[in-house]
């Protein structure tokens, strides 16, 4: 299998896409002629051609609405944000439009629409453009939102969120763009809604989505050199829909769970998991569930400092240590 | 730098231009005429029948009637062609009605029926009929403005000539996305025309206390580079025949333009409107209604032009109001939805049982 990186992976699935149906479009700020601002689009211009790759004006409530539009008109548009923080300035189009145009006509319409674009901390750029607004987006019915972890899942999501007949929130990693990893060759197609146990253990749970997933992974190394302890890692991957029963799964087999989340805490993500899990898997659990969030402040700038605030593999093993002993 | 602004003409009730002979009014039969007539009786019959529920306590929420705004709609929507389309806002049963949505489901929609257009999800301010190129029906102020220029970016994309007629008050214009529109739709040169129902108040704030130049709102245009025009709403002639120019430079040449259609609303922002009588005072609303009605105005101009007597007219108007009553007794008879129907109609896949629809958890409930 080729082994290829985070972004040559959504470049791969766009351009596979555009090939392959003539009513699939990308367009947002800087991607055409600029290649992307992070060069997931590159060379899709040249390829493809003005009218199939397009630059617009940095008007993100404009051109998300423009994106809606054209999808009740039955195109698949594909549209960027430069950053998932800058949705919020499209906040009305992506939820009250893309979101509940299905349900306010009665089914009348429908909207096949990906919007994609990195969602996350990490890379000191200050709080405004850090956001992980994944929960949001999940908290309201007729969105789904998927965060791949891995360059495998990032092209298999991303082309099944474009023949998605609803919305999808494809929610991206800037930190994660460069990572490389093995991926399947051909029309490789991830269904939504599915998670994967990405490192089995019998010990303990760590549940996550997005790059929290690769944070697992470390600690769950660690644990395992370190501790002796067998950390099962469970990739969310979509989280709506999500797969409840893999969570479950896993938890009814280590009976004791960690949730970590790049989320802030506070209605994040993993606050719904949490609460499957005590609702649905009560007596299986030998500990309460933990959490391992970022710290519940804006996102900070100073680099060493925001290394601390986001999760890390020590806050987890932590965590680990005080629900295993 | 000084610059002339466009001076708004005055309200005269008579247009200067004869626009009945435009191209587009020239051919028009007598029975197309009787049919605006009829189309608009049928707006007011259909709005004043609803009023009535409202009052009754029959109906939740919002209901902004259109009422005195009925040559807009008329005058502009039957000029759509197979490939055009049409989107609004809230205040939208004029135009689902002309579309030609039938009076049940609309009045079944506002009683939150099961038979209503959106079955009962919408309500009054939500109509579609895709089917009938209607894409909404929308409530928040200037949300559907981008997605009008989207229908129209479609429609070019596919190579269809046709555009968008999108709609929106005097009080949207000042919202940003409105301008993000004008923008792209200038820049990318798509086929979208955007009408500004100017009927002066934005719930209780008067033009003149929201927008900056008080003169003319259309003529913001001219920042984005666009074809703008005023039209006076009250004369269905010059409503259709600045609309079909403005239709046809999109259709030929894709360039979008700004209308602004000056008309009036005689009730409050929505029927709930507590404030209706404070804002303007009822010798506004009555000279408007003596001057201005587009109803009044069009039946004259039928009998001058020895199309329509008082015979035909009330004949007209007795099927509107026949109609209206039909509909009432349809919306009233017709069920609720069932509750286990409020999961449905949220993901296109699950509705249509598909593998992506049944793959993990879509509803959270507990
Ligand atoms: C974003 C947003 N802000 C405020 C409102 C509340 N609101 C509904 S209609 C309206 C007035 C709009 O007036 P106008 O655009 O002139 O349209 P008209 O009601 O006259 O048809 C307001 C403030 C809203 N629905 N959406
Ligand atoms: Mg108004």
């Amino acid at each position: 299998m080729p082994v290829i990186t985070y972004r040559q992976a959504l470049n791969d699935a766009l351009a596979e896409e555009l090939e392959r149906d003539e009513s699939v479009f990308l367009m947002g700020e800087e991607v055409a002629e600029y290649n992307g601002a992070y060069k997931i689009t590159e060379g899709l211009w040249k390829r493809f051609g003005d009218k199939r790759v397009i630059d617009t004006p940095i008007s993100e409530a404009g051109f998300i609405g423009l994106g809606v539009g054209a999808a009740m008109m039955g195109l698949r548009p594909v549209m960027e944000l430069m950053f998932w923080s800058f949705a919020y300035v499209a906040y009305d189009q992506i939820i009250n439009n893309a979101g509940c145009v299905r349900y306010m006509s009665g089914g009348l319409i429908n909207c096949p629409l990906v919007i994609r674009g990195p969602a996350n901390g990490g890379t000191n750029v200050g709080a405004t453009h850090s956001h992980t607004p994944e929960n949001f987006l999940a908290n309201t019915p007729g969105l789904k939102v998927v965060c791949p972890a891995t360059p495998a899942d990032a092209k298999g999501l991303m082309k099944a969120a474009i023949r998605d007949n609803d919305p999808v929130c494809v929610m991206e990693n800037t930190l994660l763009y460069g990572d490389q990893g093995e991926v399947p060759e051909g029309d490789y197609v991830i269904p939504i809604g599915v998670a994967d146990v990405k490192r089995e253990g019998t010990d303990v749970s760590l549940i996550a989505h997005g790059r929290a997933v690769l944070t697992c992974l470390a600690a769950a190394h660690r644990l395992h050199e370190e501790f002796n302890i067998s950390a099962e890692v469970v990739d969310l991957r979509s989280i709506r829909p999500l797969d409840e029963e893999t969570v479950l799964d896993s938890v009814r087999k280590t009976h004791r769970a960690v949730l970590v989340d790049e989320n802030k805490p506070f209605c994040g993500v993993s606050a719904q998991i949490a609460t499957m899990i005590q609702e649905k898997a009560f007596d299986d659990l030998d500990a309460p569930v933990q959490r391992v969030c970022s710290l519940d402040a804006p996102a900070i700038y100073s680099p060493p400092l925001e290394i601390q605030q986001l999760p890390t593999a020590d806050r987890i093993i932590q965590k680990v240590l005080a629900v295993c002993s | 730098m000084s610059v002339t602004r466009a001076e708004k003409p005055k309200k005269t009730g008579k247009s200067p231009v004869d626009y009945a002979k435009a191209p587009i009014n020239a051919d028009l039969t007598p029975k197309q005429k009787l049919g605006f007539l009829a189309d608009m009786l049928r707006i007011r019959r259909f709005e004043q029948a609803s009023l009535k529920l409202y009052q009754q306590g029959k109906m939740g929420g919002f209901l902004h009637l259109y009422i005195g705004q009925e040559s807009v709609a008329v005058g502009t929507l039957a000029l759509m062609g197979e490939n055009d389309h049409a989107i609004t806002a809230y205040r939208d049963h004029g135009h689902a009605l002309v579309v030609g949505m039938s009076m049940n489901e609309c009045m079944a929609e506002l009683l939150g029926k099961a038979t209503g257009c959106s079955k009962g999800k919408g309500g009054s301010m939500h109509f579609f009929a895709p089917d009938k190129n209607f894409w909404g029906g929308h409530g928040i102020v200037a949300g559907q403005t981008p997605l009008g220029l989207g229908i129209a970016f479609a429609l070019k994309y596919k190579g269809l000539k046709g555009c968008c007629l999108t709609y929106l008050g005097d009080g949207a214009v000042n919202q940003g996305v409105f301008h993000e529109s004008l923008n792209i739709a200038a820049l990318w040169d798509i086929p979208v025309v955007y009408i500004i129902e100017n009927n002066q108040y934005s719930m209780g704030t008067s033009l003149a206390r929201s927008s900056a130049i008080k003169s003319c709102l259309a003529e913001r245009a001219t920042g984005y580079d666009m074809d703008w025009d005023i039209v006076n709403g009250e004369n269905l002639y010059e409503v259709r025949a600045k609309t079909w120019d403005a239709m046809q430079r999109a259709h030929e040449k894709c360039r979008p333009a700004i209308l602004e259609i000056d008309t009036y609303r005689y009730y409050g922002h929505s029927v709930a409107d507590a404030n209706a009588k404070k804002y303007r005072k009822p010798e506004e609303i009555e000279f408007y209604k003596q001057n201005h009605d587009p109803i009044n105005l069009w039946e004259n101009r039928l009998k001058e032009e020895g199309i329509a007597d008082e015979a035909v007219i009330k004949k007209l108007d007795d099927a509107a109001k026949k109609e209206a009553a039909a509909a009432v007794q349809f919306a009233e008879d017709s069920p609720f939805p069932e509750l286990e129907s409020i999961f449905d109609d949220i993901y296109y896949e699950v509705d249509m049982g598909t593998e992506s629809g049944q793959t993990g958890r879509h509803f959270f409930n507990d």
